[in-house]
């Protein structure tokens, strides 16, 4: 039934797509478009979330008589598809609904309306597909509509050059998806999800798997070192879907990992998990390093996307090592932690894409170099960014904190483990895991305070209005779900238990009955966390001291100029911009990671020159790693430039020699 | 009737820090101008401060904006909550399983945010210089700080402060390599979470070096009143935790009689009259750091945090 409502949703995007196609051009398409996108959203959302919460025990399946005549397309419904699809089309309900107002200064409708929609139904395709071939196809669908959407403003400087390199990045993922489909589906083709289930690959052929699946999942999620394309294809792209890729597309990718490895792949080795908890803890460090040397608001949310998925995937390694070995319950928090963290990162992070967005619709601007004060030109915006910044911080009460607080309850379990390199990894992941958070919140500290406190560092925010009512709407039902998710997360532990059933077969103790709505993830007397009561104690503390302040203290309020120490300065310039606040940061982690350098220029004393400052940083991970395959790939092109123009004769040579090889190849082989 | 009794020991400890609190801050003060061989102010001192100060008119900057004006409050709710949570003279405190240790640093995070925000609001050199300068510092000491957690919840098992002043007193405690590093690490967390000698000087604002006077140079009247006391109530919470944590001898545990509480609170009082002398010691002992050497200072906090965990990781097999 639900899985029936779905497919239905998925056909209605498909067609709201071709009519956008063939009215690209009047003004009411926009409308039309995001409106069904909303609806649609939302329908599938209800049944989704309904499917989860209710009779997510037994699993819906369909085939379709279309793909692969031998094959047909099939589609299944499950705990795991459920949970990501709601996910998925929470983002599409929040962002259709940002679209119908953010979507009216699109300059050219054309290049988004048709691509929207269809991306939609490419992600939920996805979740949904149950054997290989659908998988592969919906998931190249999704990468082309996205690679679509980032052309969307092909004129602007170096949006050409993300969407080729996203381009590149994303067919090669998809290839070493396909050859770890093919491995799974071993030499008889059995390509339909259930059979690969059956299957019990060789540990040789299941390390080969795992391998590939990093690379193809690995690449489209932004995991270190696969993320290059990230940052640069996620802000191209108009803002909502910003906020689709980095909220929820990257989450497709944990999904096909979670299918693969968790479903797919049989019984875990626990070295598995060890792989899986360096690169997801590389990711968490380096994602938020390079997001504290950004000063363009999106870009920066992009380099954060990295962080977080590296947080998803540390929670998702240590679930790999506890089931490894058969330590159950621990790998059901973990990957409870895991799962929750992409709940929450797609929440809070398309809340600050919107945000970012209607701070480019208000300014025109993404540099944050030229923002600032907008929080008195745009005040409602500043509280959702603000809520949203607090949420990505990992600060209590809101969402993020919890999930980052389970996935250290899961590291101190690890002490049980008995494989001396998880002794080992695990701590130094946990400090890796405690570095990110402390700098993401000096990273949003940045982000807010430079775009929208101070002073006005430029023109453009002369002229900035609060954001349309849409977009407003859409941000604050976000806020609204960080709160909740944050205060009374207990509900939302206990709808990911199914999920942990199924691919596990452990959960954790039913959060919601305890009292108070604490939640307890092991037991009493090791730890537990109350956001609500802790969010009722800070409010009442807060009003406790507002009051006393009001009571007995002058009510005297004087504005003047600022203080600063006697010296102000009336230029913007002299206050701090987002450089120049990260500059502690990069000096203490910069130099080493990003070989960052500084020159000074100081003129002698008496002379007329300006000062001059200059910055030199390199991105270790493309020089060392993509500057490389890139020389070779010229090289080998530029070579085999010469063969087009050979002579003929040269050609049938080449293709008699080919055939001679070949045939000797298979008689050695036999 | 045992939820009420519980009830008024937590409000007894909610009255307790709250009145410490300035008196923590006068007190280290005191032994600070007694080692310089002066007379220095007298102890309740920072409370006439402070009573001054809500009653003087408060000044804005132009610029300023709502954030500006709440987050003293925000700050003052949180460090208050945090304080509240971090067992004093009894353990077992009615909302102890509302936050673990995790939490009330996590807690500390959500106020030092608010403070830096509010460096920024204003758009002055200084402000910025503070807020940046305060969250390298956190970059390094928040998870130095939870190295800190990891190490001790290993050992108890529990990341509840209750069950680890339990463990401490308990008698399978012994001596540690791993508790004596932890100790270092969050004595220099300690200090350069709140701003004292050598990583910044609370006694000034008037160097460039400065980072939490820096960052709240704009506040004034009502405003800097709350923020003070929120300081204070900060540094006796570190005080709090190192006692619970590390000498939680004399804690009185819960439903304990009236005669345990009394002693809870005289050894508290001693505890903290110790550690005051003894960070007024080192303060007057040790010269203020250059900002960028600071990194060093916590860098070998998270190192010994991060050592004591992975000793302790290693040590535990199953």
């Amino acid at each position: 039934m639900a899985l029936t409502v779905l497919l239905s949703c998925v056909a209605v995007l498909l067609g709201t797509s071709a009519l956008a196609v063939a009215a690209a051009r009047r003004s009411v398409t926009t409308v039309f478009v995001y409106s069904v996108a909303l609806l649609v959203g939302a329908a599938a959302l209800a049944a989704a979330g309904a499917f989860l919460v209710t009779v997510a025990e037994s699993a819906e399946t369909m085939k379709l008589p279309i793909g692969l005549p031998w094959l047909g397309a099939h589609f299944r419904l499950d705990a795991l598809s459920a949970l990501f699809l709601v996910v998925i089309n929470l983002g599409s309900f929040t962002s259709s609904l940002y679209g119908l107002g953010y979507g009216r200064h699109e300059p050219s409708p054309g290049r988004v309306l048709p691509f929207f929609p269809a991306f939609l139904a490419g992600m939920n395709l996805v979740v949904l597909a149950n054997d290989a071939f659908t998988f592969l196809l919906t998931w190249e669908f999704m990468s082309l509509t996205s690679w679509a959407l980032v052309m969307a403003h092909h004129r602007e400087h170096g949006n050409a050059k993300a969407a080729y390199i996203y381009l590149v990045m994303a067919s090669f993922g998809t290839l070493a998806l396909l050859l770890a489909f093919g491995l799974l589906a071993g030499p008889d083709g059995g390509y339909a999800f259930d059979a690969m289930r059956s299957a019990a690959p060789s540990p040789g052929l299941s390390a080969a798997v795992l391998a590939l699946v990093l690379i193809g999942a690995g690449s489209k999620a932004g995991l270190v070192p696969l993320h290059v394309w990230l940052p640069l294809a996620h802000p191209a792209a108009p803002s909502h879907v910003s906020a689709l890729m980095s909220g929820v597309m990257t989450k497709v990718a944990v999904y096909g990992f979670v299918r693969i490895v968790f479903d797919l792949l049989g019984p875990p080795q626990w070295w598995w998990g060890a792989v899986v908890l360096m690169l997801g803890g590389i990711s968490a460090v380096l994602g938020v390093l390079y997001a504290l040397m950004q000063h363009d608001l999106k870009r920066l949310l992009a380099y954060h996307t990295v962080e977080n998925i590296g947080i998803i995937f540390i929670g998702l390694g240590l679930a790999l090592a506890f089931q490894g070995n058969a330590m159950r319950t621990a790998a059901a928090l973990a990957l409870t932690a895991a799962l929750f963290h992409v709940f929450n990162h797609s929440v809070f992070k398309s809340l600050l894409f919107f945000g970012a967005g209607a701070v480019l619709g208000a300014t025109g601007e993404r540099d944050m170099e030229r923002l600032g004060g907008l929080i008195h030109r745009m005040p409602l915006t500043a509280i959702a960014f603000l809520a949203g910044s607090t949420a990505i911080s990992a600060l209590p009460p809101f969402n993020g904190f919890v999930s980052e607080w389970l996935t250290f309850q899961a590291i101190l379990l690890s002490p049980q483990l008995p494989q001396w390199l998880l002794k080992f990894l695990v701590p130094a992941v946990g400090a890796m895991l405690a570095l990110s958070a402390a700098l993401a919140a000096g990273c949003f500290v940045k982000a807010f305070g430079a775009t929208f406190l101070g002073r006005a560092r430029s023109s453009v925010t002369q002229s900035a209005q609060e954001t349309d009512a849409y977009s407003l709407a859409a941000m604050f039902i976000l806020v609204l779900l960080c709160l909740i998710a944050g205060i009374l997360p207990g509900y939302f532990i206990d709808a990911l238990a199914p999920v942990t059933r199924q691919l596990l077969d452990a959960q954790l103790p039913l959060q919601a009955q305890l009292k108070w709505l604490t939640i307890v993830p092991i037991a009493a007397d090791r730890s537990s966390y109350n956001g609500l009561l802790l969010f009722v104690l800070v409010a009442t503390a807060g009003w406790f001291g507002a009051y006393v302040i009001h009571r007995w203290a002058s009510h005297a309020l004087r504005r003047s100029a600022a203080w600063d120490c006697g010296f102000p300065d009336a230029s913007p310039a002299t206050q701090y911009t987002a450089g120049s606040f990260a500059q502690p940061i990069r000096r203490v982690f910069g130099t080493l990671v990003f070989r960052a350098r500084e020159q000074v220029y100081m003129p002698a004393p008496g002379q007329t020159q300006p000062a001059q400052f200059h910055l030199s940083m390199r991105d270790l991970v493309w020089d060392y790693l993509y500057a490389p395959v890139e020389g070779v790939v010229g090289f080998v092109a530029d070579h085999l430039n010469k063969v087009q123009s050979w002579t003929i004769r040269a050609y049938l040579s080449l293709v008699f020699s080919s055939v001679v090889l070949l045939l000797m190849v298979l008689a050695v082989w036999h | 009737m045992a939820l009420i009794y519980d009830a008024l020991v937590q409000s007894a400890q909610l009255a307790l820090v709250l009145a410490l609190a300035p008196l923590l801050t006068g007190y280290i003060r005191k032994i600070k101008a007694q080692l310089l061989r002066r007379r220095g102010p007298p102890l309740l001192q920072p409370y006439r401060d402070l009573l001054k100060l809500i009653r003087k008119e408060a000044v804005l900057a132009e610029n300023a904006s709502w954030i500006f004006r709440t987050a003293p409050y925000l700050i003052f709710a949180t460090t208050l909550t945090a304080a509240a949570l971090v067992p004093t003279f009894a353990t077992g405190l009615v909302f102890s399983s509302a936050a673990d240790l995790i939490a009330i640093v996590a807690l500390l995070g959500t106020a030092r945010f608010a403070l830096a925000l509010a460096g920024l609001d204003v758009g002055t050199s200084f402000g910025g210089i503070g807020a940046s300068r305060e969250m390298m510092i956190a970059s390094l000491a928040e998870p130095a700080m939870l190295m800190i957690v990891f190490t001790l919840s290993l050992l108890a098992g529990s990341t509840q402060l209750s069950s680890v002043a339990a463990f401490v007193q308990g008698p399978e405690v012994g001596l540690r390599v791993s508790l004596a590093m932890a100790l270092v690490a969050l004595v220099i967390v300690a200090i350069a979470e709140n701003a004292r000698i050598p990583v910044d000087n609370p006694a000034t604002h008037l160097e460039l070096t400065m980072v939490h006077e820096a960052m709240i140079l704009e506040y004034s009247g009502r405003h800097l009143a709350v923020i003070e006391a929120a300081a204070s109530l900060k540094l006796l919470l570190y005080f709090s935790l190192i006692g619970c944590m590390f000498t939680p001898w004399g804690l009185a545990t819960a439903g304990a009689g009236f005669v345990a509480y009394a002693i809870g609170a005289v050894s508290y009082v001693a505890k903290l009259a110790a550690g005051g002398f003894l960070l007024a010691v080192f303060e007057t002992a040790t010269a203020k750091m250059r900002v960028f050497r600071v990194s060093d200072f916590l860098g070998a906090a998270l190192m010994l945090g991060l050592l004591g965990a992975l000793l302790l990781f290693v040590s535990q097999s199953a």
